[in-house]
């Protein structure tokens, strides 16, 4: 039964340490993301003189076809990029979360029902439905691009969510707050939602790490993040063209990518191992 | 029977999506030609697009059921032919990228979850982590800049070479196309066996801890007989992923056509999009959610077959 890790624990099993501190460093990026970038972003006045250069010391990653600099770039789009995958998920963890709770509470037939409808939803590549939906609204703003991931990410959240009530239900303290006469929704917020925290927060930051991958995915097929706004994505869409000529507009944010998802992903392992929670799926 | 119900959901997504979007069939051929709108109320009733929403429903998963699925604007031909076209060629890539990842993942992943622990083993798993955390049209861009782009030792893109192609030998041909298959099959095995790997690393660990292992450790039995003995029971839940492992498969497939050029369903479901080809759009959808859900009963077939425990329930 997953439980609150000790202090003492925590402390000695450090594995979760160096990805943590991995993601802090890429939030703070973002999140002084103007400071740190060298170039704001919009197109040099000079931007023919300057444009296509490969990596130098000048630009570290040279420059794309609009003369703007590629590192200023990516830095921006980690603002971006990490917003999005953030706010997604947190959409994805409170759907996830009410749905799977509902589903673990009333159990029975409702249960049954809504388990069957959750794994008939997952069963739709989710690929599937982002491109239909982009298909036909075009460009998404960033606020609509948020509310779609989220909207199709939380069934694997509902699915934890829901086995952990159900094992939850059956415990003494349960049994008992029923028999002192608490109501369902005082269950749900005092008994229920504290013990979902550990398991939340490992789903949370394996699905921040397939949100990254996913928008990034999305805009480099240019059904993501519209340009002027830099993502990590639509960087590599914009070289992916160019790729024989000027690599450097594809290599970078990839790498930067595969810094954010690699982070959350071993972040995720670590606490998972840490809370052993083996009922999480990779 | 769960698997029919994914393709009607998946159906009727599509039909909402398909009359979300602005106009209807008619006035998306009609309207760039200028014909008058006496005509078009009579193309609508012959259509069927005037009728209540619920008749059109009921008659688009009719039409579905029956490999319906209307008329592709771009290709000019039913979007059935369409989808025959290229259904072919993302199945011999999925397939392949799929074989070549249970084998490898599986052997990998048993190779480590036998050694846990040791300096190889750690680093086998921080490997299998980082190739697990490459978006897939990365790695294929990256692969398909060093060796097609720099080394010159493969070709980028399509399944054959569109010049040479017809004036080649049988066996030529057959080459040509192993070629073409090299790059884009890669980019998703490579991946594909990171995802086995980590999780048999998993169940072969816990294999190792059962009774029965320990038992035949305590015959005397060599450690590579123990070995093969463990590996025969932790083989099973990699056909469970197998099925569970096809929607990620679908998605790697999607971009990786998109990269190399590859003529499968994944790039005409990008054209189709870029066409506004709604018709073609809402049966890549479907047709996707039909394979990934076959692809679960298949799963389950054969996971059937080869535990015994299971066909007798």
């Amino acid at each position: 039964m997953p439980a609150f890790p000790r202090v003492r624990d925590v402390g000695r099993d450090a594995q979760w340490r160096l990805p943590l501190a991995f993601v802090l460093v890429l939030v703070l990026i973002a999140v002084f993301a103007p400071l740190l970038a060298p170039q704001p972003p919009g197109i040099p006045e000079n931007y023919d003189a300057i444009k296509n250069f490969p990596p130098s010391a000048a630009h570290p990653f040279g420059t794309d076809g609009f003369g703007r600099d590629v590192l200023s770039r990516v830095i921006h789009a980690s603002r971006i990029s990490l917003t999005l995958a953030f706010a997604a998920v947190s959409l994805a963890l409170v759907l996830g979360t009410c749905y799977g709770s509902i589903a673990g509470l009333l159990g029975g037939a409702v249960d049954r029902w809504l388990m069957r409808l959750l794994d008939v939803a997952l069963a739709i590549p989710r690929l599937l439905l982002l491109l239909a939906v982009t298909a036909f609204w075009g460009a998404l703003p960033l606020s609509a691009l948020v509310v779609l991931l989220g909207t199709t990410g939380w069934f694997d959240v509902a699915r934890l969510v829901r086995g952990e009530v159900r094992a939850l239900v059956q415990r003494d303290f349960m049994i008992a707050a029923q028999a002192v006469g608490a109501s369902r929704l005082r269950l749900l917020v005092h008994h229920v939602l504290p013990h979902l925290v550990p398991v939340l927060v490992v789903s949370a930051t394996l699905n921040v790490a397939g949100t990254i991958a996913l928008e990034a995915g999305l805009s480099y097929l240019g059904l993501g993040v519209q340009p002027p706004d830099a993502s990590w994505g639509n960087i590599i869409n914009d070289g992916a063209g160019v790729i024989g000529a000027q690599w450097w507009l594809t290599l970078f944010p990839g790498l930067a990518i595969v810094a954010a998802v690699l982070a959350c992903h071993a972040l995720g392992d670590a606490l998972r191992e840490l809370i052993a929670l083996d009922q999480v799926p990779a | 029977m769960q698997s029919l119900l994914v393709v009607v959901v998946a159906a009727s997504f599509s039909f909402v999506v398909l009359h979300v979007a602005p106009g209807d069939p008619v006035s998306d051929i009609a309207d760039a030609t200028g014909i008058s709108a006496n005509l078009k109320a009579q193309w609508r009733a012959q259509g069927g697009y005037d009728q209540p929403i619920g008749v059109q429903y009921v008659r688009w998963i009719a039409n579905v059921a029956r490999g319906r699925l209307g008329q592709s604007t771009s290709h000019q031909r039913p979007v059935i032919d369409v989808i025959g076209d290229r259904l072919p060629s993302t199945l011999l890539l999925m397939s392949l990228a799929l074989a070549g990842s249970v084998l490898l993942g599986a052997a990998l992943g048993a190779w480590q979850g036998a050694r846990a622990g040791t300096r190889r083993d750690r680093a086998l798993t921080f490997a299998s982590l980082l190739l697990y955390s490459l978006p897939e049209f990365w790695f294929a861009l990256l692969l398909l800049y060093v060796f097609a782009l720099r080394l010159h030792v493969l070709p980028a893109s399509g399944d054959v070479d569109a010049a040479m192609h017809d004036s080649m030998t049988g066996w030529q041909q057959l080459v040509d196309r192993a070629r073409h298959l090299v790059l884009p099959w890669a980019s998703l095995a490579v991946i594909g066996t990171a995802i086995f790997a980590r999780y048999q690393r998993e169940t072969m660990r816990e294999v190792l801890r059962e009774p029965f292992v320990r038992t035949a450790r305590a015959k005397g039995l060599t450690e590579s007989a123990v070995r093969r003995q463990a590996w025969r029971a932790a083989i099973l839940p990699i056909v469970t992923l197998s099925g569970l492992f096809f929607p990620a498969l679908l998605t790697g497939a999607v971009f990786v056509e998109r990269v190399f050029g590859w003529p499968g369903m994944g790039t005409a479901l990008l054209d189709a999009i870029r066409g506004r080809d709604y018709a073609l759009v809402s049966a890549c959808v479907i047709v996707g959610s039909a394979m990934t859900a076959l692809g679960t009963l298949l799963a389950d077939g054969v996971r059937m077959f080869v535990d015994p425990r299971l066909r007798n329930v």
